[in-house]
Order: structure tokens, then C-alpha cells, then sequence
């Protein structure tokens, strides 16, 4: 019997080289429950979506009542149209384009201050007692608020210009991204931050490369979370008071019977916000290769 | 090259209901330079407790413990610590968890450069530098913790386990490459372990541990890890002297085991 010593040459039975090129094809047998599996069926998302489109148009055909007639329910060709004049002539003295900037940027702004503010609590809070005895309370009792609710008071405090909106996406958008950054700094292992230590890192140092890293993909979840929210927040908040924005133009088409400018509006909505989420989901795989994978 | 001196340690965990655990009590001993020590014991034995007091993450609640006449009072970079997984950080390239503490400490580039070059080739992981850790097999990740471990130059070596989450074959290969490590450098190891023949085989002085409260029962002063350099891994492991120790030890823990069972059922 030959044997060898692992202690002359340890490397020797394993020493594994690194694969040369791409790599091999998934041959799994078993997928159903394999979340990694499921990573969508861009045919299949097609075919769904020409589906909507003909359900639509057969509900379009087919109705003559009281829900579906000329005054309520656009054709298609009504809606394109509709989307097309926005984009050129405007709808009354606004731009289509205008109108989708001006909320898209009511958004941005919001989110971002939500995020410089919103990432620090939620790591103080994550890392202090003290500090977290502080926020606790106001985290708590502003969390479940609808960000509606305060809409009145929004208004009469910041006004009806553009700080009452942006104040309200912030209010919005800042419990959910407080929580995530919380939850991402209180989720890191002990033992990386032993290992750290024993390393030799300072508490700043741990901060930048362990704890940061590793909270990245619960403030990327909040992020994504945050954004859906604002939206609907926004195109809410867009009915008092404002003259430009998504939200502004629907409310004011609703009064003239323009629903094909109503349908307009909410499809340029459910675009951006899909590809605000696109957006996203690129930036993650970017950024946090590593997620899901500790 | 410095001592380790444990004197008198003792850890008392207070539990949220008032009662409390007596994990370590008057502990003593002596480590010198260069040793590999393995603890060996029942679960609860207060294996981990030891090891976290001696890196400085706990701080008993009496004893001493000094490294080269220093007092121990927190995690320093001259001791390192190896843990069982999980530990690596998955954000960064093997190379980049290797050179984590001389990154932390500034060294120059080039230096670090050439130095995990070095280390990456005496855990047999050659050009894997660039690989995200997650990439890795479990076996291959623990050398990398090896490896960023050793990058540091501590003077003592912890390791929790670090080996326990492998599957036997790879685990053989690697106490190879434990004990090669330790040869090389020449530095002191401290291993806790689950398995009789690992803390045989690795360790040249071996601590066997009881419970309630946790406490060394005995001392091994052991030829084996010696031996190793010249002989034939599984030849050694099936010798009738290595077998008597193994038994000897064997029958002490079971014997432990069954005490705790019997206190269990009463
Ligand atoms: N943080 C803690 N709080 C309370 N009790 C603890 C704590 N950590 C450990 N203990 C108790 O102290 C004793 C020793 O624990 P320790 O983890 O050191 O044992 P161990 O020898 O490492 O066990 P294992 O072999 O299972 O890893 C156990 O009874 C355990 O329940
Ligand atoms: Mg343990």
C-alpha cells in the first residue's frame, strides 16, 4: 500500500488550479425550490405582456357599459396618441417630458436625502445603545405614520412649493431606509468582527470594511423598498398644489374626461418605476456581488 | 518568541435568569514558545470560553493572563485567531482577506503583494488570489483563513475548531498542512478540537478538558506531531502507540460523558 505523507508535500492531492475560461454549464437535475433557478423567462415576459395588451383591446371592443365606453376607458391608439402630443405639444402648457422629469427629480431628491440621513441613524443605531435609546422612540412612533397623513401639515409648514413635496418623499422613504440600515449593521457576524480585531483594525476601520460591506445588501433591499413607496406617495401628494408632475397631470386630466392622458400618466409611472428597479438590480450586481452568498 | 502565562482563570457567565454557568475555573498553565497545545473536551467544557480569553474578545471574571509579561486586554494583532467559517469577508478577493491586516496596518503595496504571493503558495492556493472567497470549497476557504491569519506574523495562533466544518478526507490534508505551518514557522498554536485523533496527532501537548466546572483534567505531553515530520501520516495514526493513547483518551471523555448524562437524568 502506497501512501503519501500529507505533511511533505500538503498540496500535493489537492493542489487545485483555477478554471481556465468560463464556466461549465448548470447540469441540475433538481430546480423546482432552487430560488437561483429561478431567474425569470424574458419569451415568456413578452408573450405576458402582448397578453395584457390583448386583453385590453378585447375588453375595448367588447364593452359598451356603464364601466366601459368612450368617455372611460382610452383605445390603445388613444393612449399612444395621447403620450405623443404630451411629448410634443404638451398637455395643457406642460410637456409630457417636464411632467415626468419634475416628479422623477422629486423622487431622486427625496430618496437622497433620506439615504445620507436615513444610513448614519440606522448604523448609530445599530451600534450605540445610547444612540439607539435616543432614535428608538421617534423611529417607532413616525414608522407606521401614512406619509399622507401629514400631507396637511406638510403643506402648511414647508408650503406647497417644492420643499413640502420633497420633505414629504423624505418622510416617506427615511423610517424604511433607518430599519434596513439597522437590521443590515446588527446582521453582521461576530466572528468577522473578531477576525477584524485580531487583524489588527481600528473600530473605524472595522466600520469601513466590515460593517459597511456587510449591511450593503439590506440598504440596497430598503432602498428598492423606499422607492416604491415614494411613488405612490408622490403621485398622491401631486393632486394639491402643484401644477407640474405625473401626479399634477392625472388629477387634471381626470377633471376634462382625458383618460387617455390619465392612462398616459400611470403607464410613464409604472415604467419608471420598473426601470428605477432595473436600475437597482444593475447597481447590485455591481456593487454587491457577493449578496446572498456569505 | 514569548510565554503565555494562565493563572488562575476563572469565567462565570451570569444567565438573564439570575442563575449562572462556571465555565472555566482555576485554570493554570504555562505555554512556551513554539508549542502547539490542543484542547480536547465534552461540549460545554469551556473550550471556546479559553480560547476567546486568551484572544482577548472576553475578559475573565478572575485570573491572569499574560503574553511575554504583557496582560492580555483585548484583541491584538499578535494573536491570531482562526475560526471554524464564516469568517472570511466575501466582499473582498482571497487576496485582498489575506493582506486585510498588513492593508490595515499600511503597509506598502508592493510588500503585501509579493508577501500573499508567498503565503498563497505555502496553503497550496496559488494563483487564486483573484477568486471571491465564495468561489472556494470549505477546505479551500480555511486555508485562505490560514493564510490571512499567518500574513499578520502573530506570535500565537488560536484556532476554534478550524477544521470541524470539513469532511474527513480534507480534514487529513489539512492537519498536514497545520502541522507543517507550525514547523515552518515555528510558532506557538493553540487548537481546540472535537477529535481525539486530530488533538492527538497535531497537538506536542494536549489539555483534556472536563465540565461543570469547566477545568484541564489532564495533561499530554505527546510525541506524535514530532514524529509526523519524518513518518507517514496514516502508518502513525495506526500505530499501536498512537491506538493505546487514543483508547486511554477516548475512555476518559466517555467516562466524563457518562457523568454528565447521569447528573442530566437526575
Ligand atoms: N455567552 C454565554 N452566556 C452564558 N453562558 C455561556 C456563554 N458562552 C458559553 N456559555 C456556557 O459556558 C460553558 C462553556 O461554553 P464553551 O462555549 O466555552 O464550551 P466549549 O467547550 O467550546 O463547547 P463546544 O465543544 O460545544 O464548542 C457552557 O456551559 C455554555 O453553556
Ligand atoms: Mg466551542
Amino acid at each position: 500500500m502506497t501512501t503519501t505523507n500529507p505533511l511533505e508535500n500538503p498540496g500535493s492531492q489537492d493542489t487545485v488550479r483555477p478554471p481556465i475560461g468560463k464556466k461549465p454549464a448548470q447540469r441540475k437535475t433538481v430546480t423546482f425550490g432552487d430560488g437561483s433557478e429561478v431567474t425569470g423567462s424574458v419569451p415568456w415576459s413578452v408573450i405576458s405582456l402582448v397578453g395584457l395588451m390583448v386583453v385590453w383591446f378585447i375588453v375595448k371592443v367588447g364593452g359598451d357599459s356603464a364601466m366601459v365606453n368612450d368617455r372611460t376607458f382610452p383605445t390603445q391608439g388613444q393612449v399612444i396618441k395621447a403620450v405623443y402630443d404630451g411629448f410634443t405639444e404638451g398637455y395643457r402648457n406642460v410637456n409630457l417630458a417636464n411632467n415626468t422629469w419634475t416628479s422623477l427629480w422629486r423622487v431622486i431628491q427625496g430618496m437622497f436625502f433620506a439615504i445620507i440621513i436615513g444610513v448614519p441613524v440606522g448604523f448609530a443605531m445599530g451600534l450605540s445603545n445610547t444612540l439607539r435609546g435616543i432614535f428608538d422612540p421617534p423611529v417607532e412612533l413616525f414608522r407606521p405614520i401614512p406619509p399622507l397623513a401629514l400631507l396637511p401639515l406638510f403643506i402648511v409648514w414647508f408650503g406647497i412649493g417644492e420643499l413640502g413635496k420633497v420633505m414629504l418623499l423624505f418622510f416617506a422613504a427615511l423610517w424604511i431606509i433607518i430599519i434596513g440600515s439597522r437590521a443590515g449593521v446588527l446582521g453582521v457576524s461576530k466572528s468577522k468582527v473578531h477576525a477584524a480585531y485580531s487583524l489588527g483594525a481600528s473600530k473605524l476601520q472595522i466600520l469601513r470594511h466590515v460593517i459597511l460591506p456587510n449591511a450593503l445588501p439590506e440598504i440596497f433591499t430598503s432602498i428598492r423598498v423606499a422607492l416604491g413607496v415614494c411613488w405612490g406617495t408622490l403621485v398622491a401628494a401631486e393632486i394639491t398644489g402643484a401644477e407640474v408632475g405625473l401626479g399634477a397631470m392625472i388629477f387634471a386630466a381626470k377633471n376634462f374626461f382625458r383618460m387617455d392622458v390619465v392612462v398616459a400618466g400611470i403607464i410613464i409611472i409604472g415604467v419608471l418605476g420598473v426601470a428605477m428597479d432595473f436600475f437597482m438590480r444593475f447597481l447590485e450586481r455591481k456593487l454587491i456581488p457577493w449578496r446572498g452568498k456569505g | 518568541m514569548k510565554d503565555l502565562h494562565v493563572d488562575g482563570l476563572g469565567m462565570i457567565y451570569e444567565l438573564p435568569d439570575g442563575g449562572s454557568v462556571e465555565a472555566l475555573k482555576d485554570v493554570s498553565f504555562d505555554l512556551e514558545p513554539g508549542r502547539l497545545l490542543t484542547l480536547l473536551g465534552p461540549s460545554g467544557c469551556g473550550k471556546t470560553t479559553l480560547l476567546n480569553i486568551l484572544a482577548g474578545f472576553l475578559s475573565p471574571t478572575s485570573g491572569t493572563v499574560t503574553l511575554g509579561h504583557q496582560p492580555i486586554t483585548g484583541p491584538a494583532p499578535e494573536r491570531g485567531m482562526v475560526f471554524q467559517q464564516g469568517a472570511l469577508f466575501e466582499w473582498m478577493s482571497v487576496a485582498k482577506n489575506v493582506s486585510f491586516g498588513p492593508r490595515m496596518k499600511g503597509v506598502d503595496k508592493a510588500h503585501t503583494a509579493a508577501q500573499v504571493d508567498s503565503l498563497l503558495g505555502t496553503v497550496g492556493l496559488q494563483g487564486f488570489g483573484d477568486k471571491a472567497v465564495y468561489e472556494l470549497s470549505g477546505g479551500m476557504q480555511q486555508r485562505v483563513a490560514l493564510a490571512r491569519c499567518l500574513a499578520n506574523e502573530p506570535d500565537i495562533i488560536l484556532m476554534d475548531e478550524p477544521l470541524g466544518a470539513l469532511d474527513a478526507l480534507t480534514r487529513e490534508k489539512m492537519q498536514g498542512l497545520v502541522l507543517k505551518l507550525w514547523k515552518e514557522t515555528g510558532k506557538t498554536v493553540i487548537l481546540v478540537t472535537h477529535s481525539v485523533e486530530e488533538a492527538l496527532y497535531l497537538g506536542d501537548k494536549l489539555f483534556v478538558m472536563a465540565p461543570r466546572p469547566g477545568r484541564i483534567e489532564q495533561v499530554f505531553e505527546l510525541p506524535f506531531a514530532a514524529q509526523a515530520l519524518t513518518s507517514d501520516a496514516r502508518k502513525l495514526k495506526a500505530s499501536a502507540q498512537f491506538i493505546q493513547k487514543r483508547e486511554e483518551v477516548l475512555s476518559m471523555i466517555w467516562e466524563m460523558e457518562e457523568q454528565i448524562m447521569g447528573h442530566g437524568g437526575e
